[in-house]
């Protein structure tokens, strides 16, 4: 690990005047940031402690809209019971995430920037070459072991997971990143994370110097019936190999799709939303037949590396089945 | 500056007056400049378990956790949980019956883990053990008498022992 400053800051505004000089991070829960820098991934030589900036770790659920702020923890979020009861996925996607310990660390704006866990991008010492890491380098896992990387979003230059869950949640439902600098900014969750391109260093639209000091989602009824499925290699304390946040809610009738929202993790390179599924549902029966049918668009476009085929064939499925338990004939 | 700084950690309610470098993880801080070597190291990067201590009553990773950020928090560890006549807590009791650890390594951040999972209330079944107790990995596969001994020191805590 490098040297680094290490200062503790008391108030947002100090915060953000401090990260306007180069080589700063914040520091929150530290899960990812530490782990990568002990793997000289992340070499920052400052780092800001926010953890005791007061006010960002309210959970709020008014008749409208659930608002988070960035310092709330994982744990303290899934096991809130407004947050449990307006919208199910969300807290599902946070206590279905890491082990208990790291979810007591971690916070809600962290997990949202938490980065790839492509074996390549963590391996700086084994692998020099990692866009990512070193634009232009190349990438290690086009032709290395890549079960575990992306069908959907990826580029020539890279095919790292985005490997969260929240954030395929917050996508789904339209949330929003609420992010500080020298003015507020509100930023739509979907557009906030970039596709890699031939830039895939640049993951997310945060400025330097900005911070995301919370999250809001607008309740609906999708929201308030909605599941999130995580399908993995182990039953806990694993990423996704595949995951699908999705809500639905039916006409009077008690089978009609009135409105149906889908997003896939653990297959693309970033939260991925699958709004033509969605379209191909809306005003449909909200039956197995018609749920697998539409689900096996979820996958259009994807293309395998190798050893990651089997995602193309599980996404579909993992879709259905979340969409046949949120609409309740699972 | 980058180097060597005064801090001060209350670990099991002593208070350490330490000079570290700024990247000192608490686990380090523990094992290296306090001589609680109860608290152990096993992947250091957050997958194991093994390094599991209460900051503020709540079960975190010393691994991935700045000893700077501990500074002037309540830190506790396998070596502050029994009584100071040495009766054992009833989680350790309970690992102790149940023959729960085999090599023993990754027992004390076990206990750990488990003393908060018992007073979060997720040790109502051995489905809801097994999830919460997830972050704690036993190489030995001593799974099932973890379970159960968790179990039973969670009935006894209902029951009204002490956590």
């Amino acid at each position: 690990m490098n040297q680094f400053n290490y200062l503790r800051a008391d108030g947002i505004a100090t915060a953000l005047a401090e990260a306007a000089q180069p080589g700063t991070r914040f520091l929150a829960g530290g899960t990812t940031l530490i782990d990568l820098m002990k793997l000289n991934v992340e070499r920052p030589t400052r780092i800001i402690d926010i953890t005791s900036l007061p006010g960002l770790d309210t959970i709020e659920v008014s008749a409208t809209h659930i608002r988070i702020g960035a310092l709330a923890k994982m744990s303290k979020v899934a096991d809130h019971d407004g947050v449990k009861q307006a919208a199910p996925a969300l807290s599902e996607s946070l206590w279905r995430a890491a082990s208990a310990q790291l979810r007591n660390m971690a916070t809600i704006g962290g997990n949202v920037l938490q980065r790839t866990r492509c074996t390549y991008f963590r391996d700086p010492g084994a692998y020099p070459n990692c866009n990512k890491r070193t634009p232009g380098s190349g990438c290690a896992a086009l032709d290395g072991i890549n079960r575990n990387h992306a069908v959907l979003g990826t580029s020539a230059h890279c095919i790292a997971v985005y490997p969260g869950d929240f954030a395929v949640a917050l996508v789904a439902f339209d949330g929003r990143l609420i992010v500080r600098g020298k003015t507020e900014r509100v930023i739509a969750a979907d557009s906030f994370f970039l596709p890699p391109g031939a830039t895939p260093q640049n993951e997310n639209r945060l400025l330097p110097g900005e911070m995301i000091v919370g999250v809001e989602i607008a309740r609906s009824s999708a929201l308030q019936r909605s599941h999130y499925l995580k399908v993995r290699d182990r039953a806990s304390y694993e990423f996704a190999a595949a995951s699908a946040a999705v809500g639905i809610a039916l006409e009077a009738d008690g089978r009609t799709i009135r409105d149906v929202r889908i997003a896939m993790g653990g297959v693309a390179t970033r939260p991925w939303r699958l709004r033509t599924v969605e379209a191909a549902l809306m005003g449909k029966p909200c039956d197995e037949a018609t749920l697998r049918n539409a689900a096996a668009g979820a996958v259009k476009g994807a293309r395998s590396h190798g050893h990651n085929e089997f995602k193309i064939a599980l996404a579909p499925k993992v879709v259905a089945r979340a969409l046949m338990n949120a609409g309740g004939i699972a | 500056m980058p180097g060597i700084y005064p801090i001060s950690l209350i670990v099991n309610g002593t208070r350490h007056d330490l000079k570290l470098d700024t990247r000192t993880t608490l686990l380090d801080a523990l094992r290296e400049h306090t001589a609680l070597t109860g608290t152990k190291k096993g992947c250091d990067h957050g997958q194991c378990g093994a390094c599991t201590v209460h900051v503020d009553g709540e079960r975190v990773l010393s691994c991935l956790t700045l000893a700077a950020q501990a500074a002037g928090r309540d830190v506790r560890t396998i070596e502050g949980l029994a009584a100071p006549d040495g009766v054992l807590h009833v989680v350790q009791t309970a690992f102790v019956e149940h023959d729960a650890f085999q090599c023993g390594y990754c027992t004390p951040g076990q206990i750990m883990s488990a003393v908060a999972c018992i007073r979060e209330g997720h040790a109502g079944s051995d489905d809801e053990i097994r999830e919460y107790m997830s972050g704690n990995l036993c190489r030995c596969g001593a799974y099932p008498h973890i379970v159960a001994a968790v179990r039973d020191a969670a009935r006894r805590v209902k029951s009204g022992a002490p956590v």
